[in-house]
């Protein structure tokens, strides 16, 4: 037992270090301005890494601002509101929105989403609000915020499970006290959702290490090119996506080492922000598990 | 007293919009799930039929099937569930029986931030110390890539099902004299074996869906699998192939695999979601 415990610190070191290891060539070549440079040519041997680091944050972020209200929604409902005939079997559809794998969201993005928001959303979008930058340029549907979608959907099943965990935890005497003085139903919620604020930011940062690590889905429908453009309609490149379309590729020593180093660095930043999240949840329910105890 | 009844109505009527709201968020989610699943049974269904689960894949306009991948599929499976489960069930028994201290907190963290590292990194990191080091792509670096997906799966739940066995059934045992490796194989374990083994149904449903770690380890083959020290298809990786291929014929076939593998991912989940409910 002790052996497989310690087999987990051994994994954790030998990903970091084989990781390391590859990226050197291209850690030596390009140092920090690996980073900062948007240039990603594979013929001229340029590797920048800056146009998927713009893809990942503006996906990820797309996805937050959509997930988040409706997350929320869903575990209030779901915990403050739903009679328990309800509340058990929904709990359980809506979980199995993170059953469905990642690919199965790209095929379905591909053939479906990306239609529907090619024909019935990016033009409404563009003569409304047509005058922000972010709202300009050829209408595809395939491109940022198709990808920012998909990623919405696929994270909202995980925000969610952990606010209703943190929410189930908050103790019912804080929903007691604030009926006994009056509160309405939605005013109890309010009460509950500040003791649970701490948890809540930690799901939400959950979410965001996943929408940061997803792949497949993204890769099939974000246009794959890596460009910097404010436009939401324009194609994108994210980590993810560039290390699973060009890794067979990339015969080059330094283009494979590059490759790497995009992995290294999804490694880490989800490695932190994961981290981050944990800590946050656990305080909110051990608090509460500690006051039951 | 009229405007505070006014502000009362005021407060009731938000109390309300707000339970709607949230109501509609989760008929939102609910919705969106509907139409999926909708749209992979109805485009599915027409080119499912025997010859398509058996046949290996061909050329565009032969027709073909998926049985190497569902092949593939199942030997990826068989091999990550041979590593990671009892890895997986040890690393679970040790945090819940033995886990006292720095070190055992340390590997909780650790494990809890596994589950949550891209499985696309995992696909790296295996291609960096097995796929560069034997030379090629094959079935037994992608069983261990899906095998690294699971463990962390595996450990958690195990450890939460060991921690509901009422302490009096070890205080029993220790009480009769059994040493506490017994205690814990021969009490604890089998009295939360339902339990894990839950998990570990769980794990691979999660794992039976990954696509990312595989592209460059396993990497994928027209033919059915020989050995495992080969490269080997795989359903996933065969719909990511076929959905972004240009052929309406090869998406077709993108929707028909994924209905396969849909049926065996809720099958699984359902059975779970049974299993547990009578336990309740």
């Amino acid at each position: 037992m002790f052996g497989a415990a310690a087999l987990m610190c051994v994994i954790v070191i030998l990903m970091i270090a084989a990781l390391a290891s590859h990226s050197l060539t291209s850690i030596r070549q390009f140092g920090f301005g690996f980073l900062t440079n948007r240039d990603w040519n594979p013929v001229n041997q340029q590797f920048g890494a800056l146009a998927f680091v713009y893809g990942t944050i503006a996906s990820s972020l797309i996805a937050l601002l959509i997930s988040v209200p409706l997350s929320l929604g869903i575990a209030i409902f779901l915990v403050e509101q739903a009679p328990t005939f309800l509340s058990r079997p929904l709990t359980f559809l809506v979980e199995l929105l993170a059953a469905i794998p990642s690919v199965v969201y790209g095929l379905w993005g591909i053939f479906v989403l990306a239609p529907f928001l090619r024909e019935h959303v990016e033009p409404h979008l563009a003569r409304w609000f047509g005058w922000l930058p972010l709202f300009q340029g050829p209408i595809t549907g395939i491109g940022l915020l198709t990808g920012g979608v998909i990623l919405a959907i696929m994270v909202t099943p995980i925000i969610s499970a952990v606010v209703r965990d943190v929410l189930a935890a908050v103790p019912s005497t804080q929903r007691e006290a604030a009926l006994a003085l009056g509160a309405t139903k939605w005013e109890t919620t309010v009460v509950v959702l500040v003791n649970g604020a701490p948890g809540i930011a930690g799901a939400v940062i959950l979410g965001l290490g996943r929408a940061i690590g997803e792949t497949m889905a993204v890769t099939m429908v974000i246009g794959n090119r890596p460009e910097i453009s404010l436009s939401l309609f324009q194609p994108s490149y994210t980590l993810a996506s560039v290390i699973a379309n060009e890794f067979t590729e990339a015969t080059a020593d330094i283009y494979l080492s590059s490759l790497i180093e995009l992995g290294l660095i999804l490694f880490l930043v989800t490695f932190v922000v994961n981290a981050i999240a944990r800590l946050l949840v656990w305080r909110v329910t051990r608090r509460t598990l500690g006051a039951t105890a | 007293m009229t405007s505070l009844s006014r502000a009362d109505r005021t407060r009731r009527a938000v109390s309300g919009i707000m339970t709607t709201l949230t109501a509609l968020c989760t008929i939102v989610a609910v919705g969106i799930l509907a139409i999926i699943l909708g749209y992979i049974a109805m485009r599915g269904i027409s080119s499912l039929n025997f010859r398509f689960l058996v046949e290996t894949p061909r050329p565009v306009g032969e027709g073909g099937g998926i049985g190497n991948a569902i092949v593939g599929s199942a030997a990826l499976l068989a091999l990550s569930c041979a590593v990671g489960i009892p890895l997986g069930i040890g690393t679970g028994i040790y945090l819940s029986e033995f886990g006292r201290g720095w070190f055992a907190t340390f590997v909780r963290f650790l494990v809890d931030t596994l589950t949550g590292v891209p499985s696309i990194v995992t696909g790296v990191f295996i291609y960096a110390v097995i796929v560069l080091r034997m030379q090629h792509f094959s079935a037994y670096a992608g069983g261990i890539a899906l095998a690294l997906i699971m463990i962390p799966i595996v450990a958690r739940t195990t450890e939460e099902m060991i921690k509901l066995v009422p302490h009096s059934l070890r205080e029993g045992a220790l009480a009769l004299g059994a040493p506490q490796w017994r205690v814990t194989l021969g009490v604890v374990v089998p009295a939360a074996a339902s339990g894990i083994a839950t998990g570990a149904m769980l794990a691979i449903a999660r794992v039976s869906g990954e696509t990312a770690p595989l592209l460059f380890t396993a990497f994928g083959s027209r033919f059915f699998p020989r050995n495992l020290n080969e490269p080997i298809a795989s359903l996933t990786v065969q719909i990511y192939n076929y959905a972004i291929s240009p052929y309406d014929e090869w998406h077709a076939q993108a929707w028909a695999a994924t209905l396969v593998l849909m049926a065996l991912i809720l099958s699984i989940n359902i059975l779970v979601r049974f299993l547990t409910r009578k336990k309740l």
